[in-house]
């Protein structure tokens, strides 16, 4: 069995966004960035896979991004997963979301899977729509948004998060699932895994490696969500604190406030 | 006439609230395409609600009236989708940013050669186009979109990003249509759904009031102080990620940029720091008001109004003026 963990290196939520000159698009390059924290849990899924069914599962980390996200793969896999794909193309760069999703389709096609597992958002865009597109390119199910997991030979059974609780549903293999973080608790890469992720398979492909990809539905001119503008947020005006007296009296303060504007 | 396609969003028969507020931004931009807005009402149950789509303003309600929608994952929606795309040629097609239904629209995207864009929280038409308002890395960046020319707009709506107002409408026309489904349609079943939710309480992805705790709370029984402030308040109950992973609370509730992202009119986080990663999920919040000892802390930069002091003193004098007022 094959687990491909496509991982997304994103700009720090903590970092200071830059606009580019072309004021459309945030500047990921110098940005301090991170490996999307959500990513965690799929990559501590798929290591508890592996774990629970042995060494007949491996496990295949799947980055698409330019040459800067390459930190991405040694990171991921010092979480103990056997080697990892960057596919770097000038070609990509401009991607929205369906086009992105071609290029992930494509890679996991190529190298082979049972399961593509993703986490169900990832922190900077915050869509959801690539799990369930790869899926509709690769004609499987779109197991999205577990909080539970069980994997069989043949398919899973998942435990899919909604509004108002889940549903349990079934699968066969292969399929996609994104996972949410109530599934699992990542644990912290140990230094064995740091150093054993200096030595693992670490590939790195071109757009003209991937099995079926129409390159014409990939990058800034196939696009089809288009921005028009991006500005920052503007900062907020200071807000009314006041000092509780340790009595709790400061309530009528918010009580007070919430009629104004109507919430009580 | 072209039609403006709304995909409700519904449970136990009755649309969900979001579904209302869609229509209220369909006929916005419906009115300016010059196009009706029609509500595409897919399982069991169109007929109970077509009076009150009608009354937000959907001229008819495109039913498939079939137990297949809701029970197998969302590849029949998608072939339904398809097939009325294919039939009514749709000037746009609206849709609720919730989970499940991203899912939908994402597999139709591909299935149809449209474009998608989510979590509007405001729409426009500029020269035919529709035009989408949305927030980026957390709130920090606020874009301007449309889809590229030629393609079918699917355009998902943020909760609370429009108000539910009624347009005087009578009841909608209920149009059944059939829907033929792929092989693989019925490859993963739906076996049981749980509801955990309270049936009281909304989920704060929804809530007009969101009330938020994390670790200043100090146990899980914090929450109860939180749960009773919230039910006075027709308000919903979520914490921080602190507070999930120290079990105080299921992590379905978790706000921030791991966990869910809530856009309500109040955010009231009590015992809550306000590092980064939790702002990332509430930050577009209209009003957000902070309870927490720390003079010092983070949330205090967006309070509209903040208290220090001890969450575990002003809660249930919170909750007692409030029980005062309404009595």
């Amino acid at each position: 069995m094959r687990i491909v963990i496509p991982v997304k290196w994103v700009p720090d939520t903590a970092s200071e966004k830059q606009i580019d000159p072309d004021g459309l698009t945030v500047d990921r390059v110098s940005v301090a960035s991170v490996l999307c924290p959500v990513n965690e849990f799929a990559l501590e899924e798929a290591v508890r896979i592996k774990e629970a069914k042995g060494d007949d599962v491996e496990t295949v980390v799947l980055i698409v991004g330019p040459e800067a996200a390459g930190p991405t793969a040694a990171k991921a896999l010092s979480y103990g997963l056997d080697r990892a794909v960057r596919v770097t193309d000038d070609g990509v760069a401009g991607s929205d979301a369906l086009g992105t999703a071609q290029v992930i389709a494509a890679a996991a096609r190529t190298i082979g899977f049972d399961i593509v597992l993703f986490g169900n958002q990832s922190t900077d865009s915050r869509t959801s729509l690539v799990p369930a597109a790869v899926a509709e390119l690769l004609a499987v199910p779109s197991i999205t948004y577990v909080r539970r997991l069980d994997v069989t030979d043949t398919g899973l059974t998942a435990d899919r998060e909604h509004e108002e609780g889940w549903d349990t549903v079934t699968s066969p293999l292969p399929a996609v699932v994104s996972i949410v973080e109530a599934i699992n608790e990542p644990r912290f890469p140990s230094f064995k895994g740091i150093m054993a992720a200096k030595s693992k398979p670490n590939d790195v492909w071109d757009l003209s490696q991937l099995d079926g990809l129409d390159a014409g539905l990939v990058g800034t001119g196939a696009a089809r969500a288009v921005v028009l503008s991006a500005t920052p947020r503007p900062p907020k005006a200071a807000g009314t604190v006041v000092t509780d007296d340790g009595t709790g009296s400061a309530a009528s303060d918010l009580v007070e406030w919430m009629t104004e504007k109507k919430f009580v | 006439m072209s039609e403006v396609l709304v995909l409700i969003d519904h449970s136990d028969g009755k649309p969900r609230k979001i579904s209302l507020q869609l229509l209220a931004g369909a006929r916005s931009v419906a009115a300016e395409l010059g196009v009706e807005v029609s509500a595409v009402w897919l399982g069991p149950g169109a007929d109970g609600a077509a009076a009150t789509l009608g009354a937000h303003g959907a001229v008819r309600v495109h039913h498939w009236d079939s137990e297949d929608a809701k029970g197998f994952v969302t590849v029949p929606q998608v072939d339904a989708m398809a097939q009325l795309v294919a039939t009514t040629a749709p000037a746009a097609v609206i849709f609720a940013s919730s989970n499940h239904v991203k899912d939908v629209a994402a597999r139709l995207a591909v299935r149809v050669g449209a474009g998608v864009i989510t979590d509007a929280t405001g729409l426009a038409v500029d020269s035919g186009a529709v035009i989408a308002t949305k927030e980026v890395f957390g709130g920090d960046v606020i874009t301007t979109s449309r889809v590229a020319e030629g393609s079918l707009p699917l355009i998902g709506i943020a909760a609370n990003a429009f108000a539910a107002e009624e347009s005087g409408g009578g009841a909608a026309t209920v149009v059944p249509f059939d829907v033929s489904l792929s092989d693989a349609a019925k490859a993963a079943p739906v076996t049981e759904v749980v509801l955990q939710a309270s049936a009281d309480r909304p989920d704060i992805a929804e809530a007009a009031i969101v009330i938020s705790g994390g670790r200043g709370l100090g146990d899980a029984s914090g929450f109860e102080l939180l749960e009773r402030l919230a039910d006075l308040l027709g308000a919903g109950v979520g914490a921080s990620r602190a507070a999930t992973d120290a079990g105080w609370y299921p992590h379905r509730y978790q706000i921030g940029q791991t966990g869910r992202t809530v856009s309500p009119s109040l955010y009231l986080g009590s015992g809550i720091s306000g590092a980064i990663q939790h702002r990332a999920g509430m930050q577009t919040s209209q009003f957000v008001v902070a309870v927490n000892k720390d003079p010092e802390a983070p949330i205090f930069q967006i309070a509209d109004f903040g208290i220090v002091g001890d969450l575990h003193q002003v809660l249930p004098k919170l909750i007692e003026a409030i029980e005062a007022r309404a009595a």
